[in-house]
């Protein structure tokens, strides 16, 4: 029940939130980060209830939904699934408290309706990291679409009804791919199983000829490319994020696009071993490009919020090439780097929405000499520029890092290519940062730019914690991550490659 | 008698009953040419319910006449209201269902 | 203990960063506090260490379990042996004695509190650097000075040169960082574990291929870190940063990381001639070439730097010669660390005194007005020259020797070098402190403040007796031996000819200097109508040109092309696409005419096509 009630509360909220009296704006706000921390609690009693010994699915609920079609409301969550829902969990609350402001200011709607939407997506969000039937996934996965369809075209920016239409059709396309592979894999498994199912644990277990496999993966393949996105999939990304409210595009970014990552490890791995393993020398090349066509393009924009958008294309090269090298550190270290994205790229959205707030400009350009004027959010927006650079001490090294020595067990030329990422990893994050905050401020800069305030240090601060904590300590999560990273290779049927001399170490092997 | 005759007949009629819904202007002509077809379709009918020996096609005719006659009632409804706003029963007249 | 070598200075980088303004004014007496608390913790071991038999001497602390994913386990665990202690002292010693110094030479800046803490931050990262117990942890350590030195070279902000200098520092840094994390990764494929003593235990049962490329990869890291050839652009533009950071970190302690990355990882170089071969090589060539670059520079601390450049090409020359070197790699680079920061504190009270003008031929006749800086410079000048006895002469001429048991080409390469390096020292001194006055108007050349005199004429004691006193007190074959291994050099030239031979290319070079510099006037302005050597020098040896025409300008272009790619190819074959459907659509929409008849016979054809495809299939 667990798990129903997590999606429970923010459904109530949100629709607490939206049954408010117009005008109550101050009210609907509190209540509707009360509703958020509520679920944040939850998810956190979640995350420290895991059984770390069992890689497999846990909280397992089951309940016929239409049981004509064997659809059914399967719930659980693995350690993959745990830690990105509390992740989510956390930003949700933050991007509230980061966004007080952001409905007010812009757009058509109305302070409630913003709110009401974010905890609406929170559900969803929820949702897909939580089903475990295959329609029900997919159904979340849609569903997901409309909050954030509204999010942008009623709160975003000038060009907010371009982005919106644009994220919204290549989502649907992606998701018709998956629409059409779901139906197919339903009708073989009513060929293998006499009956046919949508269950996870029971698609496992088929097989399949790999012909048919290999034709149901790439439609999910495709949706989840999108979704991630992977270049060439990728430019709806940029748009949306750019026209999107900070508070937005932290969660658009941070959390839907993994859905994409999520979706690909949780799915398409355990139920198509082969067909993945056939791919996997395409995927990694399109992840490597995907590495540095993000981060080339990330140096040449000139709008502070598509510069974000772009190194995430870049990092999420790193995630997909983790997850199809099949390696315990490739996949763990995967899994914990669509953890640590997510929070990076979070501060770095949200200091940006603060700067871009207050200057009424979101082109680099207009910026310039803020460390003058603005020390301490100079230094905040440095401390999530460094984590998305990969600094050691912060948490997404250590991700990036087990990516890098996972991949290069098995594809030395991928890995030694993609470390040459970290180079323009510095180069556009530094350059960023030169451009906006070094110098001499111009005087509308002086003028507008003011230190960052409580409200906004109280959103991001936690997020660098947790970002710093868990560089030091990324045991925390990654022995949550660990048992259900050895339950998908399980499910692939692959084993690490060991190593030429063979190791001494107490516990290794194990 | 032949049956087929019958047919020829009925298709006879019916190409012309089309003919004049496609040629003519006037509304009343084509409520009427609509009317031809109709009835062609139903001599078809009872001829072939005749060829068979079976129900079927009587059946099929009555149903035929019954719609008939409840389309006359809203059709020519129709055309009076369109001859009280317009003044003319041309149906080219009121083409501002289009693009 | 050893934990709090570093939590020490660590504690004071984020009690400064955290508590801001509130810290301002005690600040950087915490700073210096708790870096010189640091330093008599680290003699504190280092006490106990000389109480314990040599193979007994490493200890080591495991913190916690830092990383655990499948085989791939990090402990976050410290080493300290006879190598570490070194540099622990080295580290807390002149990084204390800077921070002191700094107190004077930054005390008119109104940003002194983050000065203060990016310089404890960085003691933190280089003592995890030299204490880390694995390669990973190194790397940690690793990229923690690039990020210190990064704050520290762009510290003036406002000005774009700096912060451009921090920028290009910390990215050819990553050249090199990614040279690091690729060795660490072979080493996982290969040994299934990264700590010094899996990667030790296991190196003899390694293919010579691995090895080698584990080798090349680190010297990559090495290059990058050192300023070596080909990643050494970024070393002379990072003397925008404060004078005291450029002695501390660009001359004494960073920038020297790569060597000891090289001899930390000596197992790996033993076993591979080839590695071996490739950082002579880099080093050669980086020690004439910083040489050449020294020779032409009218900036003081280009000028030093160039020299940092080679008197690392000289340890890293040392490195590569195995067994036979390291412990003169390190020993010269513990002398250097002395003398060179010496000079670099030398260079900042000059400019301290000179309105912070860089320009040597601003300068002259200062030996009278700055008497303190004038003698510790001066000490410092013979120290790196390599007079006996001071301290560089001891550590040189070892490497020199062993060079010529290497191979003749290297050994000369080495002689050249320590003649170029009078010359340009010569003119340096001669340049600052003799000739006629060469002042710009409103200068008053005064003395510094005991605050900064006093660190120098420590390190100035350092460059006198530090070279005899590891040698002959320390014994430092000895000390280093059980960690690095140690062999006597195969004797091509015996040391009681090679000294003199030495001594005599070292009064050449300074002689000519002397001639050039000393007894004829030094024009204020900087001739034009140079040689083309002259002209090559002072442009960097053209590193910068052909980083910019190689990597720069295409990666320019590459990233602008792209961009206009994904806008107008991948985002306008979306839009394409989308702008055929509205078309087509527009187009389709006229058949809804409204004409009543015209639908009729629409549907009198469709009906007529159905019914005839009908009877054709039934036919």
């Amino acid at each position: 029940m667990l798990l129903s009630l997590l999606m429970l509360i923010p459904l109530v909220g949100s629709i607490v939130v939206f049954s408010l009296p117009r005008g109550k704006d101050a009210l609907a706000k509190q209540v509707a980060l009360i509703f958020a921390l509520v679920t944040l609690g939850v998810a956190l009693y979640l995350t420290v209830g895991m059984d770390n010994t069992n890689g497999g699915l846990q909280f397992l609920e089951k309940h016929d939904w239409i049981p004509a079609f064997g659809i059914s409301w399967t719930l659980g969550v693995d350690g993959i699934s745990v830690v990105l829902i509390a992740m989510t969990a956390i930003l949700v609350p933050l991007g509230m408290i980061a966004g007080w402001w952001d409905a007010e200011d812009a757009g058509r709607g109305t302070v409630k309706g913003y709110f009401a939407l974010i905890l609406a997506l929170e559900v969803f969000m929820i949702g897909v990291f939580v089903a475990n039937d295959l329609f029900l996934f997919y159904v979340f996965f849609e569903a997901m679409l409309l909050p954030v369809y509204f999010l942008i075209g009623r709160f975003g920016g000038p060009q907010r009804a371009y982005a919106a239409m644009k994220f919204l059709l290549y989502s649907l396309v992606g998701g018709l791919f998956m629409l059409a592979s779901l139906v197919g894999l339903y009708v073989v498994s009513g060929r293998e199983l006499g009956k046919g199912t949508f269950d996870f644990e029971a698609l496992t277990a088929l097989h399949m000829d790999p012909a048919t496999q290999k034709m149901l993966f790439l439609g999910f393949f495709f949706a989840f490319a999108v979704k991630a996105p992977m270049v060439p999939f990728h430019t709806w990304l940029p748009d949306a994020a750019a026209e999107a409210t900070p508070g937005t595009s932290t969660l658009l970014v941070g959390v839907l696009d993994k859905v994409g990552t999520f979706g690909m490890l949780h799915f398409l791995l355990p139920i198509f071993p082969e067909a993945s393993k056939y791919y996997t020398p395409v995927i990694i090349a399109l992840a490597v490009i995907s590495i540095f066509y993000g981060a080339l393009l990330a140096i040449g924009q000139t709008d502070l919020m598509r510069l974000i958008a772009f190194t995430s294309i870049s990092h999420f090269g790193f995630i997909v090439m983790g997850i199809f090298a099949m390696t315990t550190q490739g996949i763990s270290g995967s899994a914990f780097y669509m953890v640590n994205h997510g929070f990076s790229t979070g501060a770095l959205f949200l200091v940006a929405g603060f700067l871009v707030s207050r200057r009424g400009s979101k082109r680099i350009a207009d910026f310039g000499g803020v460390n003058k004027v603005a020390p301490v959010m100079t230094g905040v927006f440095l401390l999530a520029g460094l984590s998305s650079l990969a600094l050691p001490g912060m948490s997404s090294f250590v991700s990036e890092f087990l990516v890098l020595v996972g991949t290069f067990s098995v594809y030395q030329t991928a890995a030694v290519i993609s470390t040459f990422g970290i180079v323009f990893a510095a180069i556009y994050i530094l350059w960023l940062y030169q451009r906006m905050m070094t110098g001499v401020p111009s005087a509308e800069v002086s003028s507008t730019v003011k230190e960052i305030n409580r409200r906004e240090l109280l959103a991001v601060v936690p997020i660098l914690a947790i970002i710093i904590a868990l560089g030091l300590l990324p045991q925390v999560a990654l022995k949550i991550i660990n048992p259900a990273v050895a339950q998908v290779q399980t499910y692939v049927g692959v084993s690490d490659p060991t190593s030429e001399v063979p190791t001494s170490m107490p516990g290794s092997g194990s | 008698m032949n049956p087929n005759n019958y047919l020829v007949l009925a298709a006879i009629l019916f190409t012309i009953g089309a003919f004049g819904v496609l040629v003519r202007r006037n509304a009343i002509i084509v409520f009427m040419s609509v009317e031809m077809m109709l009835n062609a379709a139903n001599l078809a009918f009872v001829a072939g319910a005749r060829s068979t020996g079976t129900l079927d096609g009587l059946v099929a005719a009555f149903f035929v006449m019954v719609v008939a006659a409840a389309e006359v009632v809203v059709g020519l409804a129709i055309i009076v209201s369109i001859f009280r706003s317009r003044r003319s029963a041309s149906i080219d007249e009121p083409s501002l269902l289009k693009y | 203990m050893i934990a709090a070598l570093i939590g020490l200075p660590l504690a004071g980088a984020t009690a400064l960063l955290l508590g801001g303004r509130r810290t301002n004014a005690w600040g950087h007496f915490l700073a210096v506090a708790l870096s010189a608390s640091s330093f008599f913790v680290g003699l504190g071991l280092l006490i106990q260490m000389m109480g314990r038999p040599a193979e007994e001497r490493a200890v080591s602390q495991q913190l916690f379990q830092w990383i655990t994913v499948g085989t791939f386990q990090v402990p976050f665990g410290l080493h300290l042996d006879q190598l570490s202690i070194a540099f622990v002292m080295l580290i807390t010693g002149v990084g204390t004695l800077i921070h002191i110094y700094s107190i004077g030479y930054m005390a008119h800046d109104e940003n002194r509190r983050r000065f203060f803490a990016y310089l404890n931050l960085f003691v933190a990262a280089m003592l995890l650097l030299v204490l880390a117990d694995s390669y990973l942890l190194i790397y940690v350590g690793w990229e923690g000075v690039g990020l210190a030195s990064y704050l520290l070279i762009s510290f003036y902000q406002h000005k774009p040169s700096a912060a451009t200098a921090g920028k290009k520092a910390f990215i050819v840094n990553r050249v090199g960082d990614a040279g690091l994390a690729i060795a660490i990764m072979l080493m996982f494929t290969t040994f299934g574990t990264v700590t010094f003593t899996g990667v030790d235990a296991g190196a003899g049962q390694a293919s010579a291929q691995h090895l080698t490329w584990m080798g090349l990869a680190l010297l990559l890291a090495a290059c990058g870190k050192s300023a070596q050839f080909p990643l050494q652009s970024w070393l002379l533009d990072a003397m925008e940063g404060p004078t005291p950071v450029s002695a501390l970190i660009h001359a004494a302690t960073m920038v020297t990381a790569g060597v000891y990355l090289i001899v930390r990882a000596h197992a790996i170089f033993d076993l591979s001639e080839t590695a071996r071969t490739a950082v002579v090589a880099i080093g050669a060539i980086t020690l004439l070439l910083g040489a050449f670059i020294g020779t032409a520079k009218d900036d003081i601390k280009k000028g030093l730097a160039g020299s940092t450049m080679s008197q690392i090409g000289y340890m890293v020359l040392a490195a590569g010669l195995g067994p036979v070197g390291y412990v003169f790699a390190i020993f010269h680079l513990l002398t250097h660390g002395m003398f060179k920061a010496g000079l670099f504190l030398g260079a900042g009270s000059v400019m301290h005194g000179m309105h912070d003008d860089v320009n040597m031929r601003h300068y002259g006749a200062l030996r009278t007005m700055m008497k303190i800086t004038y003698v510790t410079f001066g000490l410092g000048f013979l120290a790196i020259i390599g007079i006996p006895p001071f301290a560089g002469f001891w550590s040189k001429d070892e490497i020199i020797h062993a060079a010529f048991g290497q191979n003749t080409f290297v050994g000369a390469a080495a002689l050249l070098g320590a003649g170029v390096t009078a010359f340009y020292m010569t003119r340096m001194m001669a340049m600052t402190f003799f000739g006629e006055a060469r002042w710009q108007d409103d200068v008053h050349p005064h003395e510094s403040p005991a605050v900064m005199t006093i660190p120098m004429m420590v390190l100035a004691f350092g460059s006198v007796f530090g070279g005899m006193a590891m040698l002959f007190l320390g014994d430092i074959e000895g000390w280093l031996e059980p960690v690095t291994g140690f062999a006597q050099p195969a004797n091509a030239i015996s040391n009681t000819i090679l000294i003199p031979i030495t001594l005599v290319t070292v009064l050449l070079g300074a002689g000519y200097a002397w001639l050039r510099y000393g007894r004829r006037p030094v024009p204020v302005t900087a001739p034009a109508q140079v040689s083309i050597l002259t002209r090559a020098a002072r442009a960097d040896a053209y590193g910068d040109a052909l980083n910019e025409a190689v990597f720069m300008r295409p990666g320019q272009y590459l990233t602008r092309s792209l961009t206009w790619f994904d806008t107008k190819g991948i985002d306008g074959a979306i839009g394409g696409l989308a702008a055929a459907i509205g078309g087509i659509s527009a187009r389709a929409r006229r058949l809804q005419n409204g004409y009543t008849r015209s639908y009729a016979l629409t549907m009198l054809g469709g009906a007529t096509l159905i019914a005839f495809v009908l009877l054709l299939v039934r036919l």
